[in-house]
């Protein structure tokens, strides 16, 4: 096993994080290229939709939520990883937290800014989302604080201001050791940025309690924004959706498929930054353990849920249960279960099949399962009403593929610009002695 | 006095001819979903009628169901709009302000009739139809919901109406489209809050029932069947 990447010599950690800062090869602009063109092709996607209306999409009545809220719900989740993983381990001072933190807390940014674009796009008329605020207007009217909807745009405003002071505060005191770049931009940018750090003693006590303050507020914040959006579903009457469980199934599955974007995006830096003397087999092993840790927590809930459902027998519930488990949506159901369950635990449970190879493969299946879990909670509910003369089905519609794919193309986009701008790993968290002072 | 407007329709006396689904069209200005549209299932009808087959073929039975939006009092769809763009009237209406609905869909997917229609596109009518759109409706635009208004428009028309003439309103004096045209006189409209009108006897008629009844919506549309 490597050492810890706590022991190498701070010069040497200073220069190899820089590094990755300066300079970029034509395989980085060939990936931005392509991630660019995916994005446009979304932004194309969209204004059709806004120009000929939500007709476009694949949805008609009685599934009027498909892939836009599909997608809300696991971008959200995602946004679970730096939050959640990096306030847990600040706040219980985990050694092994350092190299992590940053990129996690970078992913929950990005993923909030694009999954806080979904609301936005499902709506009939997207222009007007703003009616959802509550802003004084000459109309004097308010909006309708019982809804869900209200209650979700408050939560996911508040966590990503949050999460935004979040990221930023652990990034001064390294935009001040880069205030002497060379490069005249980044010069004014990262002095800016670092709002006049000079690292004395006061500095250091006061960002270590700010720090410590927003992982405590932070936690919460993460803990009810997916509880809210699992109410978006819970709140409703609909067989299916009207579930006690579903906020805490929500943010157990938040917080899996965040560690598993997380593995993914540190298996990608550690070979493409070659940071692999930062990010070690000793991280991915204890994040696999955690990953290991959820899915098993995923199931008891998914069991849970639906072994409740299928004994109470109610005819309403029991045709969604059907329509799940044994009709059309079978075989995506059960090939959830396959990814998001038997392959982590197979490939993780073991440990001479534990490798940063196979927690990265099983971290990308458990993605693909848990944006399955998020399809098969929204859709078969809805094509399958209380009436049953209005049974339909639904397919997506090439506009909501495209701008599905453009977002993940987007979040690629901005971790790759965010990593030539600020250095992925905190380097001053190395920095020996620094608020040893008490 | 206030009004509180209900519906009573006689299964036993639907025929399913569908001519309420033609005359709500007409009078509601509900857009005509061409072919392709209404093949994936995008046509708009604040009325429709639901067929539930009885036995095998060929000893069949066919049972008819006018379903529109039934004006629950406890109605699901109100809590969950964001923009208070469906709320209910001081007459018991479950009303619905285009103007106001940025289309989120939530009313939609929490009413379990499922009788709430949307707008994919701009409305359309084919030729000549766009020469006959009422002038008290409004038309709606793309990316809003809309449904039954127990012809509203009507309601207020025929309360100015009484105001200006010699007698208050009576009973049966409002008749929404539906049942102005239902040949087979199975539907009627009318003022709960009067104890006497037909629509309040027919609401205790023992053949009475309604619609998903034990989800506590406290809908105001009653279907009268025989019980078996």
């Amino acid at each position: 096993m490597a050492p810890a990447p706590e022991l190498l010599p701070y010069a040497k950690i200073r220069e190899d994080l820089f590094r990755p800062l300066s300079g970029a090869g034509s395989s980085y602009w060939l990936t931005m290229l392509a991630a660019l063109a995916v994005v446009l092709a979304g932004a194309y996607a969209w204004s059709y939709q806004l120009r000929f209306g939500m007709g476009v999409t694949g949805l008609q009545r009685p599934v009027f939520w498909g892939f836009y809220i599909v997608d809300f719900v696991f971008w959200i989740g995602i946004s679970h990883a730096g939050t959640l993983i990096s306030a847990i381990l600040r706040l219980t001072e985990a050694a092994w937290r350092k190299p992590i933190t940053r990129a996690a807390e970078a992913i929950t940014v990005f993923a909030l800014m694009i999954g806080g674009l979904f609301p936005i796009i499902h709506l009939g008329r997207a222009w007007y989302f703003y009616w959802l605020i509550p802003y004084p207007n000459d109309r004097l009217i308010w909006p309708n604080f019982r809804s869900p909807l209200v209650w979700d745009l408050t939560a996911i405003i508040t966590y990503i201001t949050g999460s935004v002071i979040y990221l930023y505060l652990p990034l001064i005191p390294d935009m001040a050791q880069l205030a002497e770049h060379n490069t005249p931009w980044r010069r004014k940018l990262y002095r800016i940025l670092s709002l006049g750090w000079t690292g004395s003693d006061r500095e250091w006590h006061a960002l270590e309690r700010a720090m410590k303050l927003m992982a405590g507020i932070i936690l919460a914040v993460a803990v009810s924004v997916h509880t809210v959006v699992a109410w978006d579903f819970a709140m409703t009457i609909a067989p299916g959706w009207h579930s006690t469980i579903f906020g805490p199934y929500f943010v157990a599955g938040a917080i899996f498929s965040g560690i598993a974007a997380l593995i993914i995006v540190m298996a990608l830096i550690r070979k493409v930054l070659k940071l692999e003397l930062y990010l070690t087999d000793h991280h991915f092993n204890n994040l696999s353990k955690l990953l290991l840790m959820m899915s098993l927590l995923w199931l008891y809930f998914t069991m849970a849920e639906h072994l409740t459902v299928w004994y109470g027998n109610e005819p309403e519930e029991m045709t969604v249960f059907n329509a799940k488990t044994r009709s059309a949506y079978a075989p995506l159901f059960w090939g959830m279960v396959g990814l998001n369950f038997v392959v982590p635990f197979v490939l993780l449970g073991i440990r001479r099949l534990r490798t940063i190879q196979t927690a990265a493969f099983s971290s990308v299946c458990v993605l693909i399962g848990m944006w399955l879990e998020r399809y098969l909670i929204a859709v078969p509910t809805l094509t399958n009403p209380r009436l049953t003369s209005a049974t339909s089905s639904y397919f997506p519609s090439w506009v909501e593929i495209t701008i599905t794919a453009a977002t993940f193309a987007g979040m690629v986009m901005l971790y790759l610009i965010f990593a030539k701008i600020f250095p992925i790993i905190a380097v001053w968290e190395f920095k020996p002695h620094v608020a040893e002072e008490e | 006095m206030e009004h509180r407007w209900g519906m009573a329709i006689d299964l036993d006396r639907c025929t399913g001819c569908e001519a309420c689904v033609v005359a709500c069209h007409a009078e509601n200005n509900l857009p005509v979903a061409p072919p392709d549209q209404a093949a994936t299932g995008r046509t708009v009808h604040w009325i429709r009628v639901d067929r539930y087959y009885e036995g095998e073929f060929p000893d069949i039975k066919v049972k008819y169901m006018p379903v529109m939006c039934q004006h629950c009092d406890d109605a699901p769809c109100e809590p969950v709009c964001p923009t208070y763009a469906t709320y209910h009237n001081n007459e018991g209406l479950n009303v619905q302000v285009y103007n106001r609905c940025v289309g989120t869909f939530y009313c939609a997917n929490n009413c379990p009739y499922t009788v709430r229609y949307f707008n994919w596109f701009d409305p359309e009518w084919p030729q000549p139809l766009q020469l006959q759109l009422n002038p008290d409706v409004a038309v709606r635009v793309s990316g809003v919901m809309e449904k039954c208004s127990f012809c509203i428009q009507r309601i207020k028309r025929s309360k100015e109406d009484a105001a200006q003439g010699p007698r208050p309103l009576a009973d049966g004096d409002v008749k929404p489209a539906c049942v102005q045209s239902c040949p087979a006189e199975a539907m009627v409209f009318g003022d709960l809050a009067d104890p006497e009108s037909k629509v309040s006897r027919l609401a205790e008629n023992g053949r009475a029932t309604k619609l998903l009844e034990g989800l506590g919506t406290k809908p105001k549309v009653f279907y009268l069947q025989r019980a078996k």
